[in-house]
């Protein structure tokens, strides 16, 4: 399994029977892949669905039926549909128990920034904000240090932010990390990765426990 | 009593959009968005629309050909990600463009549909999209004023209709399309099928006749909506 199947794996674990749960866009729709088929969970997309049941087979795709990022889904048993107003009550009233979402970078307060960098690329936030304000658990989903080799994990954000303070986990390719008041808490690490490529990799100080680390 | 029957012909309803208007279209992506009743106020090509719209399709689809037609002067949408075009012309000062968050602008647009001025909310306090908002104290916390938006016309796409203005709509292409029929001054519906009133059970309506004006009948449907190949 590759480091990223294994990130996407672990996050999935953390998806259990009877959760309603919303898969950003990008990598985090992915990990849909890793949950297992007869787990009862709802996956809710924020363009009018609560339901999906997976990506729709090659040539079977049905031209009205497609999740937040455009890919073409089937509806599982059970499911609904429902038009964006509903699709945001749903979210702002508190009725995702988990989302996963990506970041441009995240903090060790749980700020997240994954919408705008300025002069560079500035599309719109789509459900972002809803998403990261408002569901019970806010998990983040990203490669541990960017394209250049810079960490995507900092202190505290420099990019202008999509939620204060609303990240409870994050999962990389190299570890799981989780916001608590006294600080970053690194929690499981990836198999054949140190402790001290973990530190190297991560702009902010982790808190690590005695004891032997979980691997993932 | 009899329904009155609201089919239109494309032409004549589309005629009725003016310079200056406010247009909201729906859709999210391919799904609803109305692309005959688009292809013809292009056509028809007024000037310096507002058009709202979750999103600004993808280049050479939908929205894009009133952006390429130079028609559009304001554009409030959630995302436009998908449209490179339409990021070169706010990049370039060509349109003027509110981002709105997703949820918000839904229901800014379903509370204008509703008789209402406004809602209150705290989604993206801290954030950049609360600059410039009007705050609002409740409880000891504060809260951000979030205006309704009223339009001139909303086009919107139906799967099926009866004469009388019934829509109904399928699966995710529902989206934004029953708010903004209940938005505006003026709804304009393109529906794939026309049933005879009655056809439609009571119960099956997603957005009922009273906020349907006019009833364009799709004869056969363009490449434009079917599956996009990527």
């Amino acid at each position: 399994m590759s480091s990223k199947d294994r990130m996407l794996a672990r996050a999935a674990r953390d998806i259990t029977p009877g959760m309603t749960v919303n898969l950003g866009i990008g990598l985090p729709t992915q990990v849909m892949n890793f949950v297992a088929a007869d787990c009862p969970v709802c996956l809710h997309s924020e363009n009018g669905i609560a339901g999906v049941g997976g990506l729709a087979a090659p040539g079977q795709a049905n031209r009205n039926l497609i999740d937040a990022g455009g890919g073409y889904i089937t509806c599982a048993p059970g499911g609904s549909f429902f038009d964006s107003a509903v699709s945001f009550a749903l979210v702002r009233g508190g009725r995702l128990d988990l989302t996963l979402l990506g970041a441009f970078e995240v903090a060790a307060n749980g700020d997240l920034a994954n919408w705008i960098i300025p002069g560079k690329f500035a599309a719109g936030v789509g459900g972002a904000i809803e998403l990261a304000q408002k569901a019970k658990q806010v998990g983040v989903l990203t490669t541990h240090i960017d394209k250049h080799g810079n960490p995507k994990i900092l202190e505290r954000c420099t990019l202008p932010l999509t939620a204060v303070g609303c990240v409870h986990r994050i999962y990389t390719d190299m570890a799981v990390c989780d916001v608590r008041s006294d600080g970053l808490h690194l929690v499981e690490i990836a198999e054949g990765v140190s402790l001290a490529e973990v530190r190297e990799a991560t702009g902010a100080p982790l808190v690590v426990a005695d004891g032997p680390m979980p691997t993932f | 009593m009899p329904a009155l029957d609201k089919s239109a012909g494309l032409t004549e309803a589309i005629a009725r959009i003016g310079d200056g208007a406010r247009v909201m279209i729906g859709g999210f992506g391919v799904p609803g968005t109305p692309f005959c009743l688009i292809e013809e106020l292009v056509r028809r090509g007024p000037k310096n629309l507002t058009i709202i719209k979750n999103d600004a399709n993808e280049p050479g689809m939908g929205v894009d050909w009133l952006l390429s037609a130079g028609m559009v002067k304001r554009l409030i949408t959630s995302h436009v990600g998908l449209n490179g075009n339409a990021i070169r012309m706010m990049n370039a000062g060509e349109i003027e463009v509110e981002f709105v968050a997703q949820g918000i602008l839904a229901e800014r647009i379903r509370i204008a549909g509703a008789g209402l001025k406004g809602f209150v909310s705290d989604i993206g306090m801290g954030t950049l999209l609360a600059e410039g908002k009007q705050r609002l104290e409740i409880d000891g916390e504060t809260y951000l004023f979030e205006p309704a938006i009223e339009a001139d016309f909303a086009l919107v796409h139906a799967a099926r209709a009866d004469a009388g203005g019934n829509l109904v709509y399928e699966a995710t292409a529902r989206n934004f399309n029953p708010l903004m029929a209940m938005a505006a001054e003026c709804t304009i519906a393109e529906a794939e099928t026309i049933v005879p009133v009655g056809e439609i059970g009571p119960d099956a309506v997603h957005t009922p006749a009273p906020f349907v004006d006019h009833l364009v009948a799709l004869a056969e449907l363009p490449e434009v909506y079917g599956v996009v190949k990527r």
